[in-house]
């Protein structure tokens, strides 16, 4: 029995979260096979097949593969589940919503967001918001995981040589939605839970507009720009900005928070960065708590000084 | 058409909660309770299609002790027309809540089934996914918006890179994220009249379904904390450290 990991990508570029999902795997001991579900995905395929202690590829080439549904790539898993005692997705929107349909089908209780692989039965994950940690054991024999991709490495590209096994796709059992539409963010900017540097503005940023303090920032330091639930709530940033519990989680070698609080939710999604830098004018302000560096200063005036000695 | 919502009772939102004691489990002593907040968002969409006209009976269900007629009071009070508790003392894993919520829905056949992405007690994320597994019906999750047009909905959806748009025709479950709606307080006298809705309870015995956890928790703890780092004074002193100290610019 085997681990399948289920790749994301874009059906042109293998997606950085599948690769810290291949180092979790690696955790549970057992071989690591790729499912790549894709519309004419060569490149994605190949880029899977390279992936450090990756087995075989399993490719699901089909054109409607060219906007993924879950109702379709459950029952890819599903249909190569007797081979696999495990079964992984990063904890993205796109894992979160694949996953549990295929855990559910194979009659199996999932874990989410795994933080820790302690052995093959035993996890760590966050609870509430991340105000807790649980360790959590399943007694089942196959165990289907989402991972929280910044709690792991990245397995390295460009180094293995997998065997690609074709996949016939499945009629898919249930109806199922039909894709319409995408509007993505279209930015020059690293993407956020990739970045190296991330700038995240929070309420203290007062409205949208401020947020170009940031960008100039961001843009000498070629970071990703992120925003607190509370700016994005308030309208000053689009949801997709969103640090946190209930937006992304992100793990950058600086992160630096700017009229941010650090509302626990906040916290749980970017306190595993390597250096944390706060400014706020707040110096009771949790944020300093986690801060590695912090700045008691009006935004106002540090950013401007900031950006000008970068 | 009917709505059917399922509600989930949790600590509420502002509360922070801690590990007891012995870490064995989160400690809710005292800790104020409420409709988890992806449910109520879930419940104003169904309040806000029917006052559209596009939706004629809302049913909000939970599973759990008497305790939890409080949180269907509550939806009922915001709008919904009736109720049910499936009654357990256990607390249920997501694919025995979604078990449970199929036995539901097969009896109530309900046009459309609108619920919250994710607990913000457990964060799993799973229920509405597996639902529409063991239904088979179309899902579409973390909705942002949601248009009904007869028998077909378009909904769009929070997804990492911005928003994708789906369609399908009905039935079908929908998940909720944040930016849906703004859930509505209830009223004194909707909350008066909501005492008179009908709240009808089954035994989760009765629905003929294995509740016997998959995973069990062995330990529950707080986060390991950062180490409180130093404070600069100047914009200076920070680029120097960053620079010097960090190597991370």
């Amino acid at each position: 029995m085997k681990t399948l990991v289920v790749a994301e990508h874009n059906n042109s570029e293998l997606s950085a979260a599948t690769l810290s999902v291949v180092e979790a795997a690696k955790k549970l001991g057992k071989d690591i096979d790729i499912l790549v579900a894709g519309n004419s995905a060569s490149t994605v395929v190949d880029q899977a097949k390279s992936v450090e202690g990756v087995s075989q590829v399993l490719s699901f080439n089909d054109a409607r593969f060219a906007n993924e549904i879950a109702e379709d790539l459950a029952e890819c898993i599903v249909s190569v589940a007797d081979d696999y005692c495990y079964f992984l997705a990063s904890s993205s929107t796109t894992g979160k919503n694949n996953l549990p349909r295929a855990a559910a089908l194979m009659d199996l209780q999932q874990v989410s967001e795994v933080i820790e692989i302690i052995d093959d039965k035993t996890f760590k994950k966050p609870i509430y918001a991340g105000s807790c940690i649980a360790t959590v054991k399943s007694d089942q024999e196959k165990n289907v995981l989402t991972i929280r991709t910044t709690a792991f490495d990245k397995s390295a590209l460009g180094v293995g040589s997998a065997e690609v096994v074709e996949k016939t796709v499945p009629d898919t059992a249930s109806r199922k939605a039909q894709f319409v539409k995408n509007e993505l963010t279209v930015s020059d900017r690293p993407e956020l839970t990739s970045a190296d540097i991330v700038i995240s503005g929070g309420r203290g940023m007062q409205n949208a507009e401020n947020f170009a303090l940031l960008e100039g920032i961001a843009t000498k330091l070629n970071a990703a720009v992120g925003a607190s639930r509370a700016a994005v709530d308030s309208g000053f940033a689009p949801n997709d900005y969103q640090v946190g519990q209930t937006g992304k989680s992100v793990a950058p070698n600086l992160y630096i928070a700017v009229g941010i609080s650090g509302a626990i939710q906040h916290l749980a999604g970017m306190k595993d960065s390597k250096t944390i830098v706060a400014i706020n004018k707040d110096e009771e302000a949790p944020i300093f708590k986690v801060a590695d560096y912090g700045l008691v200063a009006d935004l106002f005036e540090a950013l401007p000084d900031l950006e000008s000695k970068l | 058409m009917k709505i059917l919502i399922p509600i989930k009772r949790v600590n509420d939102y502002n509360v922070k909660v801690r590990p007891n004691q012995a870490n064995t489990d989160v400690d809710l002593n005292n800790v104020k309770m409420a409709i988890n907040p992806f449910c109520e968002i879930a419940v104003e969409e169904a309040i806000k299609l029917k006052e559209a006209g596009k939706a004629d009976e809302i049913v909000v269900v939970t599973i759990g002790d008497d305790k939890h007629q409080e949180q269907l009071r509550t939806a009922l009070a915001l709008g919904a027309d009736r109720a049910i508790l499936v009654k357990t003392d256990e607390s249920l894993e997501p694919l025995t809540v979604a078990k449970v919520l199929v036995k539901v829905y097969e009896k109530e056949n309900p046009n459309l089934v609108i619920m919250g992405k994710v607990g913000i007690d457990g964060d799993h994320n799973q229920t509405g996914q597996m639902f529409g597994a063991l239904t088979g019906l179309p899902q579409a999750t973390f909705a942002s918006e949601l248009e009904v047009n007869g028998n077909a909905i378009e909904v769009t959806r929070e997804i990492d890179g911005g928003l994708e748009t789906l369609s399908t025709e009905l039935p079908a479950v929908v998940t909720t994220d944040l930016r849906l709606n703004e859930p509505r307080y209830a009223s004194l006298p909707n909350i008066m009249k909501a005492k008179r809705k009908p709240l009808e309870e089954i035994n989760i015995g009765d629905l003929g379904i294995d509740t016997t956890s998959k995973i069990s928790t062995l330990k529950v703890e707080s986060p390991p904390e950062r180490q409180e780092g130093v404070k600069v004074e100047t914009v200076d002193a920070l680029v120097d450290k960053l620079r010097n100290e960090a190597k991370v610019i």
